[in-house]
């Protein structure tokens, strides 16, 4: 044992434990000890991905060709549907819009087996569980990001625009984070209770992607479906941030009203809903 | 079956015991083990250090499910049927007692007694229903055996992560890194998957991830039985080193032995109900006491 630490009397690092007032534990103290073991989400992210691509032939470039594949996939049958090769604009916006839909999805299947998989960690140690859809984001995050240079390589390739409004799709791009981040920790909450929902998810995730502008425009949406479309978070979300990045079109203002909206009811109410359960998920794993 | 429904049936301690009836956080007050030989603890100083662990009125309950596997088509049948699989469970009821610094804790009781639940509380994994629980010092839990282990990663991401989440900064837990492969002797499988690791490897590494955690206070629970006679002996000698440096220790063991050697104070603990605070000697005898004037041994297992 090579030194106590001294730094740390017995009066500094006094812990209470006490019952949940309603259902949650204090939010100040949660918050703190949150950022305070930041790290811990991130180095269990960061191993996470190392261990996933070590035992596979190609590795890391995984990363890449999955959601190119999918793109492709998507790319052959748009054109068949609509009976008319595309050539690189559609595939620009397939891809511009598919790659972002990839990381909610990824963000939604990696935060559903976020607390299911931390089994022992959960049992003996105490620390704030939100962490693990937190890491559960990350991940899905670090997945994403290599699929940005590919889409700007096809965006040249099809001759898009470039324009400074691009860079405002960065803010659609974090209220994505944020919004991904509500849905991992929900989707965690219900892996606990019900098992069986990774079974549903990937058709739950494949409906989600038809109903939003992933396949189409965000303003192509049926004339009658137009007031509903708002109900759908990704319809803000991924349409504006398509919009900016392909079109170079600033969206209307509803749509930064409706992706901000969404964005934080998912983070509060998935975090909350997250938290008011934490208690009962070391017993029921 | 008479003598097992409560606590109040339970066997009255010896004629002339001193065990304290365990009600009021006072009842540490004469200072229990012959053998204590802490460092730093003068009996009765004018102003008595609070104590490392309080535990006041603590209870707790929690729902959980019989099912093996918890779905939601089960849930619809179950609701189809009208029948609920959620079962309450009191594991510990209305516990008080307060542990004083430099103080080694032996647990006992039977299974199902709420020793585990206990510990759980106190290292803050599942907060009480009611009361509080007030704990001093940093905390190294070794609960069951095989702390936060992903098999996919190696030893040492393993080790780090677990340092991490006990709250250890990136640079303390890589400088212990080395340290805790050395006392576990497991050489280059430190940077290996654990999926390769043997089962004694697994739980020579989990033990000695939590006593190099610089805890103040450390939670064992059943992990004596980890690795050959060897490594248990210097397990033992690494925990009487640890119990130098820290607070407290609990200690949660069906080796009434290990008790006895290792613990200057037991808690006897049956069905959630604190029985007996009190020196080794004297609760391990009215334990046994216990075991043979009620049922037999056996069949108290199955409770």
């Amino acid at each position: 044992m090579a030194s106590v630490t001294e730094n740390t009397s017995p009066v500094d690092e006094l812990h209470i434990y006490e019952p949940h007032r309603a259902g949650l534990p204090k939010l100040g103290p949660y918050t703190r000890q949150l950022w305070a073991r930041r790290e811990f989400a991130a180095e269990f992210s960061r191993a996470g991905i190392r261990a996933a691509n070590t035992q596979t032939l190609f590795g890391q470039l995984w990363l890449v060709l999955n959601p190119t594949l999918l793109a492709l996939v998507y790319y052959v049958l748009v054109s068949v549907i609509r009976q008319s090769a595309g050539g690189f604009e559609t595939l620009a916006h397939i891809t511009c819009g598919l790659f972002l839909f990839y990381f909610v999805s990824g963000s939604i299947t990696q935060g559903a087996q976020s607390v299911t998989g931390g089994g022992k960690l959960i049992m003996n140690m105490n620390f704030p569980r939100l962490l693990l859809p937190f890491a559960a984001v990350r991940t899905a995050f670090f997945r994403f990001l290599p699929t940005v240079p590919v889409y700007f390589l096809i965006h040249i390739l099809a001759g898009g625009v470039w324009s400074p409004q691009m860079l405002l799709a960065s803010v659609f791009l974090g209220l994505t984070v944020i919004f991904c981040i509500g849905m991992a920790a929900i989707f965690a909450t219900v892996q606990v209770y019900f098992r069986d929902t990774s079974s549903f998810l990937p058709y739950l995730v494949r409906i989600w992607l038809y109903l939003s502008p992933v396949l189409w425009f965000a303003d192509e949406a049926p004339e009658q479906f137009q007031d509903l479309m708002v109900l759908n978070p990704l319809y803000s979300l991924i349409g504006s941030w398509t919009d900016l990045l392909l079109r170079g079109i600033i969206p209307e203002p509803k749509m930064w009203l409706a992706a901000s909206i969404w964005a934080v009811l998912a983070f509060v109410g998935g975090s909350l809903l997250f938290m008011s359960r934490e208690r009962e998920f070391t017993v029921r794993l | 079956m008479s003598s097992l429904s409560a606590s109040d049936s339970t066997p009255t301690p010896t004629p002339g015991g001193t065990e304290v009836p365990v009600a009021g956080p006072e009842d540490g007050a004469n200072p229990t083990a012959p053998h204590v030989g802490e460092p730093a603890q003068p009996p009765a100083t004018a102003a008595a250090p609070p104590p490392v662990v309080s535990v006041q009125n603590v209870s707790i309950t929690y729902r959980t499910t019989f099912e093996a596997a918890p779905t939601l088509k089960n849930t619809i049948v179950r609701l189809g049927r009208g029948e609920r699989k959620v079962k309450v469970v009191d594991a510990v009821k209305n516990m008080s007692f307060d542990i004083k610094p430099g103080t080694s804790v032996g647990i006992i009781g039977a299974n199902g007694a709420g020793k585990s639940t206990l510990m759980r509380a106190i290292a803050g994994v599942l907060p009480p229903s009611q009361g509080r629980i007030e704990v001093r010092g940093r905390i190294s839990a070794l609960l069951a055996l095989g702390v936060g282990f992903n098999p996919n990663l190696t030893g040492r991401e393993n080790v780090i992560l677990g340092g991490l989440a006990a709250g250890l900064t990136r640079a303390e837990v890589k400088e212990r890194a080395d340290e805790v492969a050395d006392f576990a002797e497991i050489g280059d499988f430190m940077d290996m998957p654990m999926r390769t690791y043997s089962s004694g490897m697994y739980q020579r590494l989990a033990f000695s991830v939590s006593v190099h955690m610089d805890p103040d206070i450390l939670l064992v629970d059943e992990a004596l039985s980890a690795g050959d006679a060897s490594f248990k002996v210097k397990a033992t000698a690494k925990m009487a080193e640890l119990m130098e440096s820290a607070r407290a220790m609990f200690l949660v063991s069906h080796s009434l032995g290990s008790i006895r050697e290792m613990c200057n104070e037991v808690l006897w603990i049956h069905k959630g109900e604190l029985i007996m605070q009190g020196s080794p000697r004297r609760a391990i005898r009215a334990y046994t006491n216990f075991l043979k004037v009620g049922e037999n041994a056996y069949t108290f297992e199955d409770l």
